[in-house]
């Protein structure tokens, strides 16, 4: 398929929104929990086998990123929002089948294996060319786009939770929610495959910050251009560069994770014995406000970074990060607004690591081949994905057989925590501007990218 | 009488598309809008729950 390149006249403002309608639909696998209860009770299922779906949700997202980002670049946003709008649509119709014939095994593969595809295909489809469209503002643009995965499970957590209390909670009205999910997100990606273009091969519409692209809509494609350093995908990953800040978003996610996974629980226990113990409600609703500064992060911090240098901004996710944590660890039992406050900020930093990744990447490598780099770091949240927790839980039920309780519950991991903000701090001070061996050879175009600053 | 086309430059959007971006951002907003609001209803509980 030929990337559609934008005619003349084409608005770059048309771009966000047709990436945010997909990421949007792809983020409601952070809802995926709604569906939990429902199933176990239906399909008699334990709690491990109802996350199953998720989980391989989440495993094919980093691999079909890693693996399928060549793909997207050499075939364009458009083919790669289609690829996921059918993977991620039939992922939910097979999930209706399955649950409509009882076979659990089918929600598992459609939802889990089929719509995970679609997850991580449409998780990188706009990326790179969000960062063509807006050289002057990379932060900015690719903020907007993955702000919309966390936006997904806002939207997605009520609108599925009204489903099922109007369908039902049996595999029926289980299987009905499916289908509308599936034929509904179907319709509002559409609209992110009928939107996207490319920008014109010269002159580049963000070249001049101007908000139209002027170029005639031309075969080419400015994939190979930009005055910057170019490097490809392949090439990359054998830079330190790479290695360096795949720790540096591993640590920062891994950190954040560790927060998230046991919000509730952590504010219940840390005000437990003061004189105003946090209740369930007060508890859903500091995991609601986490959720909120996750988004706002994700937009704000990274926007920040087309200012201050995205070297920096990272800085301030580990350092200050690091600095929260101890505060939470020294005196969050003290204060609750302290508590709130440094937790709020940690999620801000969570949020915001994950959408200036793009731009970090897009100033150390360029915008030859940014999308299918991105897919490959995004296997540091794969693995951050299972550390988090898993450091979370593992600690707090040790702690909890040795006899302590309250705060006590958490001392390790707080401090694991900060120890793992330091080696990503540490990381992030090793990344150097990449070694001219590794740039593509090939004679370029004029940039589109011509007001990329390097990393700083 | 025809609107003049866009010069290079031009830092806003030609007219023609601005019911189209208006569109777009409208249906990327509206759910937004709607988890946004559901998401302040549920942590007002953390001051109120």
């Amino acid at each position: 398929m030929r990337p559609p390149v934008a005619p003349p006249g084409w608005s770059r403002w048309l771009v966000p929104p047709a990436a945010l309608s997909v990421h949007l639909s792809i983020g409601q696998a952070y809802a995926w929990s709604v569906f939990k209860p429902p199933l176990e009770s239906a399909l008699d299922l334990s709690g491990t086998q109802s996350a199953l779906p998720f989980q391989l949700g989440i495993v094919m997202l980093g691999l079909s990123a890693a693996f399928g980002g060549t793909l997207v670049e050499r075939n364009g946003p458009r083919w790669a929002m289609s690829v996921a709008l059918v993977c991620f649509t039939s992922g939910f119709l097979l999930a209706a089948l399955g649950a409509e014939t009882r076979q659990y095994w089918l929600i598992v593969f459609g939802y889990g294996f089929v719509g995970g595809i679609g997850l991580g295909i449409g998780y990188i489809s706009p990326v790179s060319t969000l960062i063509k469209w807006f050289p002057d503002r990379p932060g900015m643009a690719t903020g907007i786009a993955i702000m919309g995965f966390g936006g997904g499970a806002l939207i997605a957590s009520p609108w599925s939770a009204r489903m099922l209390e109007t369908f039902g909670a049996d595999s029926s009205g289980i299987a009905l929610a499916f289908l509308v999910h599936g034929l509904s997100y179907a319709v509002f990606m559409a609209l992110g495959v009928v939107l996207v273009r490319v920008p014109g091969p010269s002159p580049g519409p963000g070249a001049g910050a101007e908000g139209t692209a002027e170029a005639p809509g031309g075969p080419g494609v400015p994939a190979a251009s930009g005055t910057g350093p170019q490097v490809s995908a392949r090439q990359a990953v054998r830079t330190p560069q790479f290695w360096c800040l795949w720790v540096v978003l591993c640590m920062n996610v891994t950190a954040g994770i560790g927060i998230l996974e046991k919000a509730a629980p952590m504010i219940t226990d840390f005000f437990a014995d003061t004189s105003t113990p946090v209740s369930a409600s007060a508890a859903a609703g500091f995991v609601a406000l986490l959720s909120a500064a996750n988004m706002a992060g994700r937009i704000g911090w990274s926007s920040a970074s087309d200012l201050v240098g995205r070297k920096n901004v990272y800085r301030l996710y580990l350092g200050a990060g690091a600095l929260m944590y101890l505060l939470i660890a020294l005196f969050g039992d003290q204060s609750k607004p302290l508590f709130v406050v440094c937790a709020l900020i940690l999620l801000s930093f969570y949020g915001g690591g994950f959408a200036t990744v793009p731009a970090y990447l897009k100033d150390l490598f360029g915008t030859y081949q940014v999308g299918a780099i991105h897919g490959r770091l995004l296997t540091a949240w794969s693995l951050a994905g299972v550390l988090g927790p898993l450091i979370v839980n593992w600690v707090a039920d040790r702690q909890e057989d040795a006899g302590k309780h309250g705060p006590g519950l958490y001392g390790v991991s707080l401090s694991i925590m900060i120890g793992l903000l330091v080696v990503g701090f540490v990381a992030n001070e090793l990344i150097r501007p990449v070694h001219p061996r590794h740039h593509v050879r090939a004679s370029k175009e004029p940039a589109d990218d011509a007001t990329a600053s390097p990393a700083r | 009488m025809t609107p003049p086309p866009p010069r290079p430059g031009d830092r806003a959007a030609p007219p023609r598309r601005r019911p189209l971006i208006v569109g777009a951002w409208l249906w990327v907003g509206a759910p937004l809008a709607y988890g946004l609001y559901e998401l302040v209803h549920k942590a007002r509980q953390l001051f109120t729950g």
